[in-house]
């Protein structure tokens, strides 16, 4: 059966690797002409970026009590009468310095998001693969226990999960499991959204015909899942997991704003909107304004972007 | 009639499969568990080396029996049993699939797809083995070597099937299950790909199961032909005996639908009707409703296959002798 004359000489094959196929996508091109979307990453880019700087760009360290000093408490901004440098945007009632609060503030909040994104998304893929894959029994009981959980309001979750987390840890971990008690508990409700997606996306692929053709040659289910459907089903999981994202660093601050979530020492976003609304009608404003724009220009441009991939890789809307 | 040497034989295979509703709404509806017979008592031999095809129209069963023979499906009832494979081994048999669109893994290049059986079969020693097997096989079906670094996306349909024949010769089969592989190709492309196929039958001694709704396929195909209506063979017969002379009414009735440009206003038998519904298929032969030779008889009792001269054939009409064929009739 070599007989046959090739009906090509052979040419080193020109592989194109993936960045470059990346770099070639109908994606990226969306990218470069979506104006919202170019602004949004850069500015993602720019508050990530200063965020995880903080130690190098934030004239104070929050963190630090030796650094305060009382008497710079409550100063305004400094375009304003009374404020000095380097409180670019005045101080607290601690004197802690509210830009550098904001700097490390966010970088919470972004690690609080991109972990419990982390977590949703392998328990949900997962679990979402297994139900769509064996369907039966095990699709009923995995996506049973998922509404149960969307039944629930997920701030009610979170509150019961982090205060009765909080009582049961002891108290040297307390200050270090509360980040991840965090976690675990925005993921405890985000991971039903990926599964459910992941499952209805894998109840159509498997009963496509490549499925069938690699059960042929004998490929065990767990290679059809991971390395045949998996693939297949991961666009709306971006999509899903970038606007969810913004959704975690939002329930993060709301659970911190209540009081059950960052504790004072080590603020998150939310803990600096709780600590400045205290004085809010004391006049000093921008101990709450600053770090609430903060969070608003960060889940903004998450969304905007979450928004922009949702459209572009929606075949419909090419 | 049995062949000497059986690649294939199917004794009285039936499938059927669950359509009830939900538990929780049949227990509450009062409904009962439904079942579809998509393939009912279905019996057949494969010689060896030779093309056999099953015809029929949509939902007559004819893609459950193709996965039924490559395992895909479980029988509910009845026996599918291999010969003796080249070697001791078990027969291998694969599928090539009806759309070229989903059977390849958009997400894989075509390199790894083809690669995969070799792989996962172990066929191979080495990866430098493999990559020399996929090359090969790429130019015995007619793609050039450096298409292996592409995705399927950048193939045309035509391309797509070549690449389905090359992923399932990659584990050597002798039986392959062709499950309409030309109907969602454009005419000129089918003819490539279905002279492909006769060369890799001839040159690789393979045996191919031919599932097709399109009978001028078929006919260039076949050695012998199942009609199949409503999960069940009506008539079994050498390709060209039922191409010159149908004698079940059901096959004549698909012949008289090819168009014939020699004769675009021939005076065809019209015989108008669709197929009934396979959860309540009628009493007695089931195409009695659609049958101009139906009597009280076809109405009540069921027909059996028998053999006529080279054909089998399960009509009554045509056991006793009321049915003659339009030559006949002409004369």
């Amino acid at each position: 059966m070599t007989d046959i004359p090739a009906p090509t000489p052979k040419i080193k094959p020109k592989t194109r690797s993936r960045r470059e196929l990346f770099f070639d996508s109908d994606l990226w091109w969306s990218f470069k002409s979506s104006k919202s979307a170019m602004g949004a990453a850069i500015v993602l880019g720019l508050v990530i970026l200063a965020a995880f700087l903080a130690p190098v760009l934030s004239p104070q360290n929050p963190y630090d009590l030796a650094a305060l000093e009382l008497w710079n408490a409550e100063l305004p901004p400094v375009w304003m009468e009374g404020g000095q440098m380097p409180y670019i945007l005045g101080t607290d009632v601690q004197g802690r310095d509210i830009l550098s609060g904001i700097l490390y503030g966010t970088r919470i909040s972004i690690f609080i998001g991109i972990a419990s994104v982390l977590v949703s998304l392998v328990v949900g893929v997962l679990a979402g693969l297994t139900a769509g894959f064996y369907g039966g029994w095990v699709d009923n009981v995995l996506m049973r226990v998922g509404d149960v959980l969307l039944s629930i309001p997920i701030i009610l979750v979170a509150i019961l999960v982090s205060s009765v987390a909080q009582a049961m840890l002891p108290p040297e971990l307390r200050e270090a499991g509360i980040a991840v008690v965090l976690v675990l508990a925005i993921a405890l409700y985000s991971w039903v959204q990926y599964a459910r997606v992941v499952r209805a996306q894998t109840m159509v692929e498997r009963r496509k015909e490549y499925v069938q053709a690699s059960r042929l040659v004998g490929t065990p289910a767990r290679r059809l899942m991971l390395k045949h459907i998996l693939p297949n089903t991961l666009t709306p999981v971006f999509v899903a997991a970038t606007l969810n994202f913004g959704l975690a660093i939002l329930i993060e601050a709301t659970l911190s704003f209540l009081g059950v979530g960052m504790p004072p020492n080590q603020p998150s976003l939310g803990t600096l909107i709780r600590v400045g609304n205290q004085y809010l009608f004391s006049g000093s404003w921008w101990i709450v304004l600053f770090p609430s724009i903060q969070l608003c220009i960060l889940v903004v441009a998450v969304n905007m972007l979450g928004d922009w991939l949702r459209d572009a890789l929606n075949p419909k809307l090419r | 009639m049995t062949p000497a040497d059986p690649i294939l034989s199917i004794d009285h295979v039936s499938k059927e499969f669950d359509v009830s509703a939900p538990w929780l709404n049949r227990v509450l509806e009062r409904k009962p568990k439904l079942y579809v017979k998509a393939v009912n008592d279905v019996s057949l031999t494969i010689p060896r080396g030779s093309c056999f095809s099953i015809v029929g129209e949509s939902g007559c069963g004819k893609s459950t029996v193709a996965r039924l023979v490559t395992g895909l499906y479980s029988t509910s009832a009845g026996e599918i049993r291999f010969g003796p494979g080249t070697g001791g081994r078990p027969v291998r048999v694969q599928m090539i699939f009806q759309d070229p669109q989903s059977s390849l893994n958009p997400r894989w290049r075509v390199g790894d797809i083809i690669a995969e059986p070799i792989r996962e079969m172990k066929l191979r020693a080495s990866e430098e083995e493999t990559r020399e097997r996929v090359d090969d096989l790429l130019r015995i079906v007619g793609l050039a070597s450096d298409d292996v670094a592409k995705f399927p996306h950048e193939f045309s349909g035509g391309q797509r099937q070549r690449i389905s024949i090359a992923r399932a010769l990659a584990s050597e089969p002798e039986l392959l299950v062709c499950d309409e592989p030309t109907s969602a190709l454009d005419v000129s492309v089918q003819a490539q790909i279905l002279n492909l196929m006769r060369r890799l039958q001839k040159e690789l001694g393979l045996t191919y199961l031919f599932i097709s709704h399109d009978l001028s396929v078929v006919r260039h195909m076949s050695d012998r032909i199942a009609v199949m209506y409503l999960g069940r063979i009506v008539e079994m017969a050498p390709a060209e005996d039922l191409f010159t002379a149908p004698q079940h009414p059901y096959s004549r009735l698909l012949l008289g639908t090819i168009p014939d440009i020699h004769a675009p206003n021939r005076n065809r038998e019209l015989q108008g009707g669709e197929p009934p519904s396979p959860l309540n298929p009628p009493t007695g032969c089931t195409f009695h409703p659609r049958c101009a030779l139906a009597d009280e008889r076809c109405r009540r009792e069921e027909p059996q296959l028998r053999d006529r001269g080279d054909a089998t054939v399960s009509c009554h009409a045509v056991a006793e002798g009321r049915a003659r064929t339009p030559e006949e009739k002409e004369t």
